[in-house]
């Protein structure tokens, strides 16, 4: 393993790169292909911090946790949620800041706050010949050039190495509510969902597990207002069936975010994202061991007999959107690949994108096409 | 302003070009006569212009499709246009270029309120967005100041933010997919109803490419339902940094207003003349602006006067109704209106970390005094986007090029502050020049690489965002290659 302790080198090993490497922050995440493995977890060491511009800077393989501890001191937090994938993988190590923002890891807040790529305002990465290249900044907003920053959010790690990222950070609220209706079937949970994310009460997730019947709304926000839009919630829902009120529930959005529910269960894991209400016609069609959804709906993590080509079933319905296979044996991964295929044109220009910042073909080579 | 020169060869072949365009469009939608061309010769940056050679107004994607391929083979350059609106020059032509408007594309394809997006071709204007979907208390979140005017098209070109994106983001946070037209007459589709499109990020490249990339005619956008209710407080001081700790108070405490609007005195001063809005006379203004129920509304406005109090206000003016919100607003609205009234004016668009705020304010102030030349400050404080108005006299010769020197050194100042040159506006041509001031050559080249791979003609917009110097071999090679 290499593990370069600064830019420069990590520069150094790139521009001499011959052989497709295995580029890893915390490698927690499970996108590992074959190669040397070159990580970031030597870049370490926050920058820059100040709480009254939400604005951070931070080298790219500084911990998930050590941030998260300075935010707290200050009352603020990493509000895209980035998912701890170790439980759900049983990988080990730390998640790092810059393998978050890598694979664009966003939690159940994605659909009031944003994903973590609208949170990412400045890069500093390398690219698969060791150029060193800035984009944006640490200003909220900026749109000085092209963003390159969205392009590196989410790129795996395939068109450059993250070497340092400025990102906004926001107060933590006061307090959260939890409001969890007992629904009938998936369809009443996701019709439930839409009224409560179409209501103004700033829903900041919503959640359905189909094993317990439930699907849960949070609110978050000052004590007294997340009482207030609960209670308003908690009417606006009841025609769907009883509906319990909690404070807090931490635990339970922890768990949502790390799909808790498949932790130590066999079978491939799979992370789907379609329009909401095509859960609906998405799920039964899966034929899965066990379903989880979140964004309202628009997440569905499916839990699948081992080898099972879920792609193939979801064409079927005809119903758009993605579908990663998030943890699989590495024949069933080579098989059916861990990314859904592009279309056509699509793929003409990702696989551009990939020849101008990797010729080589050295940066986790495969991994997104 | 430099702009490349004309191809003769291109403005020779005319004729042809109108024979092959009209044989893919409606009569109607082609434009060659140079009297009604001249109707696109500049966008709000006024300052400069030059009719293009023909102006095409397509009506579907099939027809955006066809004019890009014909152009593409005839090696003829295309700037997209959205309601020509841009204060950066984004959508000057060159003599030899087509422009490609896209204002007659303005339907509504999809409202679902289930999934909460609407589907819109993207020259239907900002604001005409929201009221499509006003009837059930929706709204689509961006609101630039020429909302009433301005098209999606443009705002995704430019990735147009407002001054409510504190809370609810720019256009880019709220993009969800788009039908693209490559320059090559390719049309993909990238994302759609579902959140975060497959595979690379490209929908984040193109959003912000100011019509480098390809042209958007589709645009599937995330929509809101409004709050219960909003109400603004305007708090004064006698000084800027007073005004800027206190705002920065005021984000610290965990309060996320939907808006922190600032005005400095020769803003006040300006709009008070203007809009008589009953605003105090004192060195800063903030207009902070919450959202929720009643209670909600009130609470935060408590929490936010408290810290405000700290700080000694010179006027600290809550809104109770509709009418006091509206005369609270007022006087800021009218900003750009009346600063119109005394004089021209150059609007710029910097944007600095909230706490350089007092220094890059009095650096400003400095500046004005050696450049001669009045500046009025009015900007979205919550995010460090500044919006300085530099006055000058555009019939004085010299007074524009003076004001454009000065324009350049805020610019830079607020790169130096650990900012940037534009929040919200774009490079267009007008910050064009001072890419390289804020980016080493190789950050630009990497973004050139991207436009290799989208317009590897280097057709589309050719001669904005990036200097002309550092573009000049690609744009040249692509005129060989005809």
């Amino acid at each position: 393993m290499m593990i370069p302790q600064n830019e420069a080198e990590l520069a150094e090993i790139l521009a001499s790169a011959k052989a497709p490497l295995n580029i890893q922050g915390g490698g927690t995440r499970g996108f590992a292909v074959a190669g040397d493995t070159l990580s970031t977890s030597g870049l370490t060491g926050i920058e820059l911090y100040e709480p009254g511009s939400l604005t951070l800077v931070a080298k790219a393989g500084t911990t998930i946790a050590e941030i998260e501890t300075l935010l707290d001191d200050e009352g603020q937090r990493l509000a895209f949620e980035p998912m701890d994938s170790r439980g759900l993988l049983a990988t080990t190590g730390a998640p790092t800041i810059g393998g978050a923002f890598a694979a664009n890891a966003s939690g159940p807040r994605r659909i009031q706050g944003g994903a973590a790529r609208d949170h990412l305002l400045g890069v500093r990465f390398v690219d698969g010949v060791g150029g060193i290249i800035k984009n944006g900044g640490r200003v909220m907003k900026n749109v000085t050039g092209y963003d390159l920053v969205k392009l590196m959010a989410g790129a795996h790690g395939t068109l450059g190495v993250l070497t340092e990222v400025s990102l906004k950070v926001l107060p933590k609220p006061e307090a959260a509510g939890t409001i969890s209706v007992s629904v009938v079937d998936l369809s009443a949970a996701v019709a439930a969902m839409s009224v409560a994310l179409g209501s103004p009460y700033d829903v900041s997730g919503a959640s359905y597990d189909p094993a317990a019947g439930l699907a849960h709304v949070r609110v978050e926000g000052f004590a007294q207002s997340v009482q207030y839009r609960s209670g308003q919630l908690a009417q606006e829902l009841a025609r769907f069936g009883a509906v319990e009120e909690q404070i807090g529930a931490h635990e339970l959005w922890q768990d949502i975010r790390d799909v808790a529910g498949f932790h130590g269960q066999a079978g491939d894991v799979w992370r789907i994202s379609v329009k909401p209400s095509d859960a609906v016609v998405l799920a039964p069609a899966l034929q899965a061991e066990a379903l989880q959804f979140d964004w309202g709906g628009g997440l569905i993590w499916a839990l699948m007999p081992e080898g099972s080509d879920l792609r193939a079933r979801m064409g079927q319905t005809g119903v758009q959107g993605h579908a990663t296979l998030v943890r699989s044996s590495q024949k069933i991964r080579a098989k059916l690949g861990q990314f859904a295929p592009q279309p056509a044109p699509l793929d003409v220009i990702s696989k551009g994108l990939r020849q101008q910042f990797d010729p080589n073909g050295v940066l986790n080579s495969g991994l997104m096409g | 302003m430099e702009m490349p020169s004309p191809d003769p060869a291109i403005l020779a072949r005319k004729a042809h070009l109108v024979r092959r365009l009209t044989a893919v469009l409606p009569a109607d939608a082609l434009i060659q006569d140079e009297m009604e061309t001249r109707a696109y010769e500049c966008d709000a940056l006024t300052a400069y212009k030059c009719p293009p050679l023909l102006a095409v107004l397509p009506r579907s994607t099939q027809e955006v499709s066809d004019v890009l391929r014909i152009c593409y083979e005839e090696g003829v350059p295309v700037v997209p246009r959205g309601a020509g609106t841009s204060l950066a020059g984004g959508a000057l032509p060159t003599a030899d270029s087509v422009i490609l408007g896209v204002a007659r594309m303005n339907e509504v394809l999809e409202t679902d309120y289930d999934n909460r997006i609407i589907k819109v071709q993207t020259g239907r204007t900002n604001l005409s967005v929201s009221g499509a979907v006003e009837e059930e208390e929706f709204f689509y979140a961006p609101d630039p100041s020429s909302q009433l005017a301005c098209a999606i098209a443009g705002n995704i070109a430019m990735n147009s933010g407002g001054a409510h994106c504190l809370k609810y983001g720019v256009t880019t946070n709220n993009l969800m997919g788009v039908t693209l037209v490559m320059m090559d007459g390719t049309v993909v589709e990238i994302g759609g109803a579902h959140l975060d499109a497959g595979g690379l990020d490209l929908l984040g490249v193109i959003c912000g490419s100011e019509g480098q990339l390809g042209v958007v005619t589709e645009a599937t956008l995330r929509i809101l339902r409004k709050p219960e209710g909003a109400r603004p407080v305007l708090i004064g001081y006698d000084s800027n940094e007073v005004a800027g700790a206190c705002v920065s108070d005021i984000i610290k405490a965990g309060v996320l207003p939907v808006a922190i609007e600032f005005m400095d005195r020769p803003c006040i001063e300006a709009c008070e003349a203007f809009a008589k809005a009953g605003y105090p006379m004192c060195e800063a203004l903030l207009i902070i602006e919450v959202e929720g129920s009643e209670d909600e509304i009130a609470h935060q406005l408590q929490l936010i006067t408290d810290i405000a109090r700290r700080h000694n206000p010179v006027e600290l003016r809550e809104a109770h109704d509709a009418d006091e919100a509206g005369r609270i607003w007022l006087g800021r609205k009218s900003a750009f209106g009346a600063m119109g009234q005394i004089n021209d004016y150059m609007c710029l668009d910097g944007t600095i970390p909230v706490s350089s705020l007092p220094f890059v304010l009095r650096r400003i102030g400095e500046l004005s005094q050696e450049f001669g030349l009045d500046v009025a400050n009015v900007f979205h404080a919550g995010d460090g986007n500044m919006h300085p108005l530099i006055l000058f006299d555009a019939n004085k010769p010299g007074d524009l090029e003076l004001c454009e020197e000065f324009g350049a050194e805020v610019l830079k100042l607020c790169v130096d502050a650990g900012g940037c040159l534009t929040g919200e506006h774009g490079v267009g041509i007008e910050k064009r020049d001072l890419m390289l001031y804020q980016y080493a050559p190789e950050d630009l080249e990497a973004q050139l690489r991207v436009k290799d791979v989208f317009d590897p003609k280097w057709l589309l917009n050719p001669a904005k965002v990036f200097p002309l110097s550092v573009t000049e071999t690609r744009r040249a090679s692509a005129l060989a290659a005809e």
